[in-house]
């Protein structure tokens, strides 16, 4: 198995390069979505809202808020990277270049998840203009942010390989990541849900996510940080096997 | 002498829809010439090179490039082949010189700007490094595309159809850029709807209809074979019958033995006498014409006719 470092790099820097040439676009509407949600959510209402676990209510929806918009923009970011090329055929030059499914995932997928880590910063420095938090454990919290960032850009890139239309491209993010991003915690805690619904949302893996990160901010969550990252992991290893098995029967890439 | 540079045997693609588009192709391409494979819409000529090149999977057949198998090689295979498709298809957004360094860095080549100039100015784009491709006439992403293709210094090259919509004057530029490469000792296998750029640019001629090859051959073998010269000699008197001097030649009369007509010759240039032999014959004997109209069948005659008689025989 060898690995070309130059092809790679070259992917990685041309898709960076695409992205920071609409960057303001590309930046300016998750930031001011995110930026509202907060503004709503933490400034206005949050002030009659009580702290849960201790954490004040607009402090507290920070984390699933961040995640909320990490996953949506990952995902369609990443799908679209492969997408559009399928689309419009300039994939050929990539399927006729000695590049193979590693050289591809980290051309693409780092860069995907590069872009996430810019925007996932972009969105924290933004919420402190409005609300007071602090992050207790930074360092895990960046690790937890890099992970969830790859693991969906995989997945992303799964679903730009999946999807013949645009639609098909739209449809998962939006049918599924959303509606399971705002039941997985990110307004509320799932400990306050009454059974079944408590047991019922621990199946949504999203809660997973959103409880991780929340508790590298605030030292406490639904369930624990290991739990979080094992799960996180093992969802990237699943994403990363899938891509190896498309690359190595051709799906939907080569006819 | 000839060392094979790419040998496809058996080579097969059925697609899913159970379109056969290769139907059993050996071909063996030598190092240093250019091959041209001409085929009319359908044949398989694009297909054939998605085969090589890695965009279609053959459903059978082998593949060996530079001497070794493609399927266990092709990382090596395919930094030394270049491709330049049918579709113009780049990112339009991007800026000459930005997409043609991308191709050598995604061939896994160090930057090397000075070659990525020499490549640039040699197609007449380097006036144009800053523009973005969707600035650029068709003519020109065409030969963005070929820019691209060179980046990365192929060995063997793949064009389809290069000078498709690209007018008069370019295409002669597009000769010379092929014989340049030519003498950079580059392997060019090229398809084209015009016959007369195979006829003016290839070594070798290979014919593919419905998947399978018709002919290969050299240009110039394949010309005198199967070439012909045609001449007509318009009278100044018609000519009930031809005195047997004259029916000594593969002449007969036409329009009403108003003119006659002169078929023969291999595309070696023999006819071409037998037509002056024929006009002292016709002096000799005394009879007197008013015109001559003297015409060596072209490539593309050939290319028409044998594919005529394909038809035919399946019919
Ligand atoms: N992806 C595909 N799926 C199904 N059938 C296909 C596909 N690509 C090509 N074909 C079929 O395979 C046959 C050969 O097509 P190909 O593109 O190789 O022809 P070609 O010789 O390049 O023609 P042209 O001169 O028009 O470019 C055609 O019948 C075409 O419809
Ligand atoms: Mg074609």
């Amino acid at each position: 198995m060898s690995f070309n470092a130059r092809s790679a790099w070259s992917i990685y820097h041309r898709e960076l390069w695409r992205f920071l040439r609409t960057a303001f676009q590309s930046v300016l509407a998750p930031v001011l979505t995110t930026a509202l949600y907060i503004l709503v959510f933490g400034s206005a209402i949050g002030d009659r809202m009580p702290e849960i676990n201790a954490v004040d209510y607009g402090a507290f929806i920070i984390p699933g808020l961040l995640m909320l918009t990490l996953l949506g923009e990952t995902t369609s970011n990443s799908s679209f990277g492969i997408y559009m090329p399928r689309f419009t055929g300039t994939i050929y030059e990539l399927l006729s270049a000695p590049v193979g499914v590693a050289e591809t995932l980290v051309g693409f997928v780092g860069a995907a998840a590069t872009k996430s880590l810019i925007l996932a910063a972009i969105i924290l420095l933004t919420a402190r203009i409005f609300i007071d938090y602090s992050i207790a454990h930074p360092f895990l919290a960046f690790i937890f942010i890099l992970l969830v960032a790859a693991a969906f850009s995989l997945f992303g890139f799964i679903l730009g390989i999946w999807a013949d239309s645009f639609e098909k491209l739209g449809i998962i993010p939006m049918l599924i990541l959303t509606p399971l991003t705002f039941l997985g915690g990110t307004f509320y805690s799932i400990a306050d849900l009454p059974e079944p619904w408590n047991s019922v949302a621990l199946l949504n893996p999203i809660v997973y996510l959103v409880s991780g990160l929340r508790w590298t901010f605030y030292g406490s969550a639904d369930v624990s940080i290991w739990v979080s990252l094992g799960i996180t992991l093992a969802f990237l290893i699943l994403c990363v096997a899938v891509i190896g098995y498309i690359f190595k029967t051709g799906w939907r890439l080569r006819d | 002498m000839s060392e094979p540079i790419l040998e496809l045997s058996g080579l097969t693609k059925q697609f899913g829809g159970g379109v056969k588009a290769l139907d059993d192709v050996d071909l063996t391409i030598n190092r240093g010439e250019i091959f041209a494979l001409l085929g009319p819409n359908g044949a398989g000529k694009t297909t054939l090179i998605g085969a090589v090149c890695g965009l279609v999977r053959p459903t059978g057949g082998t593949i060996r490039a530079f001497g070794e198998d493609l399927q266990g090689n092709w990382r090596q295979a395919r930094a030394r082949i270049g491709l330049v498709p049918q579709e113009i298809s780049t990112d339009m957004f991007e800026p000459v010189l930005h997409a043609v360094s991308y191709s050598r860095g995604l061939f896994g080549l160090a930057p090397n700007p000075a070659r990525i100039e020499e490549i640039l100015r040699s197609l007449s784009l380097w006036d144009k490094r800053d523009a973005r491709i969707m600035e650029l006439s068709g003519g020109m992403k065409r030969r963005v595309l070929i820019a691209k293709a060179m980046a990365h210094e192929p060995d063997l090259l793949f064009l389809d159809e290069p000078t498709a919509g690209v007018d008069v004057e370019l295409r002669k530029d597009m000769w010379h850029q092929i014989d340049a490469m030519r003498a950079r000792g580059v392997t060019v296998i090229l398809t084209t709807h015009y016959i007369e750029e195979a006829e003016e640019m290839a070594d070798r001629v290979g014919i593919i209809r419905g998947g399978k090859i018709l002919m290969v051959d050299q240009k110039d073998a394949m010309m005198a074979r199967l070439g012909r010269t045609e001449a007509h000699i318009a009278l100044a008197q018609p000519l009930d019958t031809l005195p047997p001097a004259i029916a000594a030649f593969s002449v007969e009369l036409e329009e009403g033995g108003r003119s006659i007509c002169y078929r023969g010759g291999d595309g070696t240039g023999k006819g071409r006498e037998e037509v002056a032999d024929l006009t002292k014959a016709l002096i000799a004997s005394g009879i007197d014409y008013i015109g001559i109209d003297v015409r060596e069948s072209s490539l593309e005659d050939i290319f028409v006719s044998l594919l005529g008689e394909e038809e035919e025989q399946a019919a």
